[in-house]
């Protein structure tokens, strides 16, 4: 018996249909739960006061210091890196073996596990360079790991600058340089922004490469080396180890509306590059 | 940066644009010299085939958790590929491009919620579940399996939506001329088409399950032993190099390091086919 074509299309939409609200419901089931359990305990009082008792009691200062702090570190030392780059891939080269490589190289970058990334910090930064559990070895270990993400988006953005804005530079007499500075890295720019917010988002939320480089003292930190908790590491902690259930879901909760944010703004300001350029 | 000159900058940007596989090149070095000789000295068959993971009594096998890596893996491809790839197929085919454009950034959005929040949700909410309903400890192989398979959706939905979206349309009009329904037209040839390209995606989301550390120490339990059931506790690759390096030292820590060295094997290999699969893609156009 051969069923009709109708029939079946209505039975794979409705299943194809009932597995995307599925997978929105689980989405959002998670963030309103983090929120609905987390906001209770969030306030000024929370976000500005030093935790006490291991995070028992008090708010959580120290640990978002250390993640401001930590994520800096990563944004300074990858933001030039990745743009330079993607100036470089883009502005001053063609395809050739060598783009390949680089490429290749941000790929296979992209997809190393972040386990990986904090098991290459510890022996490299923290033990052979003798940083310590510090906020520059962190940091380091982040900037390695959202290199690709930046490098990927700035690329992205400087290949959608029009070619006619470079063509009236150089025949004003501008050379390349003083055209990537002036025409193209300005046009560009809310573009690489975005890739430096998406790599802000991926530094606050890991946890796995920046507890075995950064550390976990819950002290304030005076100078780069000295070893900080993020609020992920703490959230972490604090729910692994039972600390505090009501202080895990307050962290969570601040952690989920910061990222959410960042991502958003990034995700904002693409389109309206995207809306304009076009 | 006047003073170096347009010859200047081009090299020092040559030189810039080397950091990402200088990067890559220095963490595989560093992994590998620290965890390859170990594997030597130690044995690579025993050391990747034997079951006994005893650090103190100098006993280094890994295969539970390589079995236990696979399983919750597979586990999570079972539940995260089926779901992504419906949902990319039908945001895509089924639904008004207005909608799509809404639903499609939500769930990139929410890729950036950290691991370690999703296991938290594991351990509050899916173990006591799969407990009171299922019995065994909760924390197992199937609330890995669980959690993994919904973290790895954003990357599975947004890579295939891409690829699909990609399928030039006079595919899609050439099928619906000869009198194709819109969901014959979409899984005999609009799919078939994008293919390559939703297998590199839930390759890719393989590879991101693989490499997951927090969540799966949060929700698989973290028992060192191969699974008689997907109610046991497992412990994966990751779980077992985040769970000891904090005290790990000497032979032990070496060990750890050994067990990165699997890891990123696994990972390059993923990848690898991965990247042939989106070449395969870009070849045919």
């Amino acid at each position: 018996m051969r069923i009709p074509p109708r029939y079946t299309q209505t039975a794979a939409k409705l299943v194809m249909g009932l597995a995307t609200l599925a997978t929105l419901a689980i989405l959002v089931f998670i963030i309103l739960f983090v929120l609905e359990k987390g906001l209770p305990v969030v306030g000024f009082k929370f976000l500005l006061s030093a935790p006490r008792d291991m995070g028992k009691a008090g708010g959580i200062f120290p640990v978002v210091v250390g993640t401001i702090l930590l994520t800096l570190v990563a944004i300074l030392i990858a933001t030039p890196l990745g743009v330079g780059t993607a100036i470089y891939l883009t502005e001053y080269t063609r395809e050739s073996r060598a783009t390949r490589i680089i490429r290749f190289g941000a790929d296979c970058l992209a997809g190393i596990p972040s386990i990986i990334f904090g098991l290459f910090g510890f022996i490299f930064f923290v033990t052979i360079l003798q940083m310590g559990w510090s906020i520059l070895s962190g940091g380091l270990t982040l900037a390695f790991m959202i290199l690709p993400t930046i490098i990927r988006t700035s690329e992205e953005a400087i290949k959608s600058v029009p070619n006619s804005y470079r063509e009236v530079s150089f025949s004003l007499g501008a050379t390349r340089w003083e055209t990537v500075q002036k025409v193209v890295l300005p046009s560009a720019l809310p573009g690489i922004v975005t890739g430096v917010m998406l790599g802000v988002g991926r530094s606050i939320g890991e946890t796995a490469a920046v507890i075995f480089t950064a550390g976990s003292s819950l002290r304030m930190p005076s100078s780069l080396f000295d070893s900080v908790r993020t609020m992920s590491v703490h959230f972490y902690i604090l729910a692994r180890e039972g600390i505090s259930t009501e202080n895990a879901y307050g962290t969570a909760a601040i952690l989920v509306i910061t990222i959410l944010l960042i991502n958003l703004t990034a995700y904002g300001l693409m389109n309206r590059f995207v809306a304009k350029n076009n | 940066m006047k003073f170096l000159g347009e010859k200047g900058v081009r090299r020092v940007l040559a030189g810039i644009a080397f950091s990402a596989i200088s990067a890559l090149l220095l963490i595989a070095l560093f992994i590998i010299k620290e965890g390859l000789p170990f594997i030597i000295s130690y044995g690579p068959v025993k050391f990747l085939l034997s079951s006994d993971w005893q650090p103190q009594a100098g006993k280094f096998g890994i295969w539970p958790m390589i079995v236990a890596s696979v399983w919750v893996t597979l586990g999570a491809m079972l539940v995260g590929a089926p779901l992504g790839v419906a949902c990319a197929v039908y945001l895509t085919e089924f639904v008004p491009r207005r909608v799509m454009g809404v639903i499609k950034p939500t769930i990139e959005l929410l890729a950036g919620i950290p691991s370690v929040v999703y296991g938290f949700i594991g351990v509050m909410v899916l173990a006591p579940l799969i407990r009171s309903q299922l019995g065994g400890p909760g924390l197992s192989v199937l609330a890995g399996a669980i959690i993994l398979g919904v973290m790895i959706l954003p990357t599975i939905i947004s890579i295939s939506i891409d690829s699909i979206q990609s399928v030039p349309n006079s595919y899609r009009e050439g099928s619906l001329a000869l009198g194709a329904t819109h969901w014959q037209t979409t899984h005999m040839v609009t799919v078939p088409a994008a293919k390559s390209g939703i297998i590199a995606a839930i390759i890719l989301g393989m590879g991101r399950a693989i490499g997951e550390t927090m969540a799966v120490i949060m929700v698989a339990g973290n028992a060192v032993k191969i699974p008689g059931s997907a109610l046991d506790s497992v412990r994966t690759l990751t779980a077992n190099i985040a769970l000891e390096m904090g005290y790990a030292t000497g032979q032990h820590r070496q060990a750890l390091f050994a067990t990165g060295v699997v890891l990123l094997i696994i990972i390059m290999i993923l990848n690898s086919l991965a990247g042939m699969a989106i070449r395969k893609r870009a070849g045919k156009r």
